[in-house]
């Protein structure tokens, strides 16, 4: 966060205004300082910093398996992936595996997720752009996915249902029923959503060239997830580098090469449906019993039954609630592709109890550095499209 | 000449093949290799890495900064690289000195080191020389102390 506003570059001619912190459209408190030449923006500058609640530092202080209820804070709107990929970093370190039915359920609930967080974006860069009505629709929809979440896991947002090692609990009896009538429901309010969209010549016109990131661009800037999609970019973590069996998955990596507003658009609409197709196969592949933890003693705490059984189960749940576990001294990266892009977590253990350092790579931090390539030459009104597409989320911007 | 080096990761062979002096230490490390490389070579390494055509790590991921406080060297630089298409990830690591944590900035190889290098000033008080824009990112401008320092604590100073 900086207090400085540059002076202005250009002729006598340009104004400088501030867009946010306080602005509907910025989803947060982003501040971008734009330098005006009319209503063409010569320059936009994001000054970002105003949600920064040192989330890094705090991780520092907890235990291994405390520090994930730090990482739901991230990005609100995709808690699980955040959980997810700290806890593949955590047990990369620990070099311990996790059952496949966990790793099967992780997979569709992290699909849900990106569904989720895609109707968060598609809803509100709609209403941004003028659309009321699809973002009265996709919250509808939005809602019954975290009325899942709730059902598993107890709760709607900040879940902390990845552990360390599998998943917190077992999920409930009939969950599965609830996971397929959402998904069956889906395809066909996508379909509605693209009804009153993608052939909408407002739609269009708003979005259609507008914020064009060239694929050199966006590599060159870091950009991932749709953003680098949207420019041509086949470059998806899942199948790159697959993580918790998306190996075994059958999905395509959608991609468009406009690199403007209406590509990025198109690109998430397809992930919602590539989405579907992923967790309609999880759904197949969940054994109905089975481990949802991996043994580690020390490290995964004992069932219920075992703790209050026998001695050395009693001796673990203790050890591991008080003082924690301590991993071997080292360094580990591990990605996964968040809705937003390629999410990192740098996990560093000096062999004590709790992370010497936790590094998120928030995808939307960087993915709003290319910001001010996107809005400059843009009319005022298109900063709004850009931002938008640009998908950010600032709880994992500031962290 | 080749067989002076026994490196098991192409990548290393070769980046040692290009110059010996731009690698000081390879570490494996559960999957991952990090090559450290001296202070002075890191510029020139980041330019080779990125622009021969047989490893192509375009895409810089990330730069954190670990600190080692009370040892010497106290930082450690980490620089997260990934060829796109090569599918392949390198991490690169340059350790800098308490009293004189200073490094030569990447932007020109990756221009996304940009707010990755001003999040490190921020954070951890490293400076890249050449950086067009070193100012805080996350905290305020007037804000005093580099807040993930490890003899910065938790609370803060009161």
């Amino acid at each position: 966060m900086t207090t400085t506003i540059e002076t202005p570059s250009g002729t006598a001619q340009t104004m400088v205004l501030n867009m946010g912190p306080q602005h509907p459209s910025t989803h947060g408190v982003l501040r971008v300082v734009l330098e005006l030449d009319g209503e063409l923006v010569v320059k936009a500058q994001p000054v970002i910093g105003y949600l920064h609640t040192g989330i890094e530092k705090s991780c520092e202080a907890k235990t291994y398996s405390q520090a994930i209820t730090l990482t739901d804070r991230l990005d609100y709107l995709a808690p699980l992936s955040n959980n997810l990929c700290y806890c593949l970093a955590v047990e990369k370190l620990l070099e311990i595996d996790v059952p496949k039915r966990a790793q099967y359920i992780r997979v569709l609930l992290t699909e849900l997720t990106r569904i989720g967080s895609h109707l968060v974006w598609l809803g509100t860069h709609a209403i941004d752009l003028g659309a009321m009505s699809v973002f009265l629709y996709t919250f509808r929809e939005r809602e019954e996915i975290m009325k899942v979440f709730e059902y598993v896991s107890g709760q709607r947002m900040m879940t902390s249902y990845f552990r360390i090692g599998g998943l917190a609990l077992e999920p409930p009896p009939g969950w599965l029923d609830r996971v397929s009538c959402v998904i069956d429901a889906l395809p066909g309010h996508v379909d509605e959503y693209e009804d009153l969209l993608t052939n909408n010549r407002i739609w269009l016109g708003r979005t259609q060239g507008i914020g064009i990131l060239s694929a050199a661009d966006a590599i060159a800037m870091g950009a991932s997830g749709p953003m680098l999609r949207g420019s041509g970019v086949a470059y998806d973590v899942r199948k790159a580098f697959p993580y918790s069996s998306y190996d075994e998955f059958e999905f395509d990596v959608q991609t468009q090469t406009a690199g403007d507003c209406f590509a990025r658009y198109q690109v998430r609409v397809a992930e919602i449906r590539e989405s579907i197709k992923i967790v309609r196969q999880a759904m197949k592949k969940i054994p109905a019993e089975g481990p949802i933890r991996t043994v580690a003693p020390g490290i995964v705490p004992p069932s219920r039954e075992e703790m209050k059984t026998s001695i050395e189960g009693l001796i673990y749940h203790f050890k591991i609630f008080t003082e924690g576990f301590a991993p071997p001294p080292g360094e580990v990266y591990q990605v996964i592709e968040s809705p937003r892009g390629e999410l990192g977590f740098f996990v560093a253990s000096d062999g004590s109890s709790k992370p010497y350092r936790v590094k998120v790579r928030a995808p939307s931090f960087i993915n709003l550095q290319s910001l001010s390539k996107l809005a400059e030459g843009c009319l005022i009104a298109d900063v709004v499209a850009c931002i938008g597409t640009t998908d950010i989320v600032l709880g994992e911007v500031d962290r | 000449m080749e067989s002076e080096f026994t490196d098991k990761n192409p990548v290393v062979h070769k980046l040692r093949e290009w110059d010996a002096r731009a690698v000081a230490e390879v570490i494996e490390f559960r999957g991952e290799t990090t090559v450290v490389v001296p202070r002075e070579h890191l510029l020139r390494a980041a330019e080779y890495l990125s622009s021969e055509p047989s490893l192509r790590f375009s895409f810089l991921s990330d730069i954190t900064t670990l600190d080692r406080f009370p040892l010497e060297p106290r930082f450690e630089l980490n620089y997260h690289l990934l060829s796109l298409d090569r599918r392949e990830r390198l991490r690169l690591k340059v350790c800098l000195g308490g009293n004189d944590p200073v490094v030569r900035t990447v932007i020109p190889v990756w221009p996304t080191a940009n707010w990755h290098e001003r999040e490190n000033f921020d954070l951890f008080g490293i400076r890249f020389e050449g950086h067009p824009d070193l100012r805080r990112i996350l905290m305020p401008d007037d804000w005093e102390g580099f807040p993930l320092r490890k003899d910065y604590p938790v609370e803060g100073y009161r």
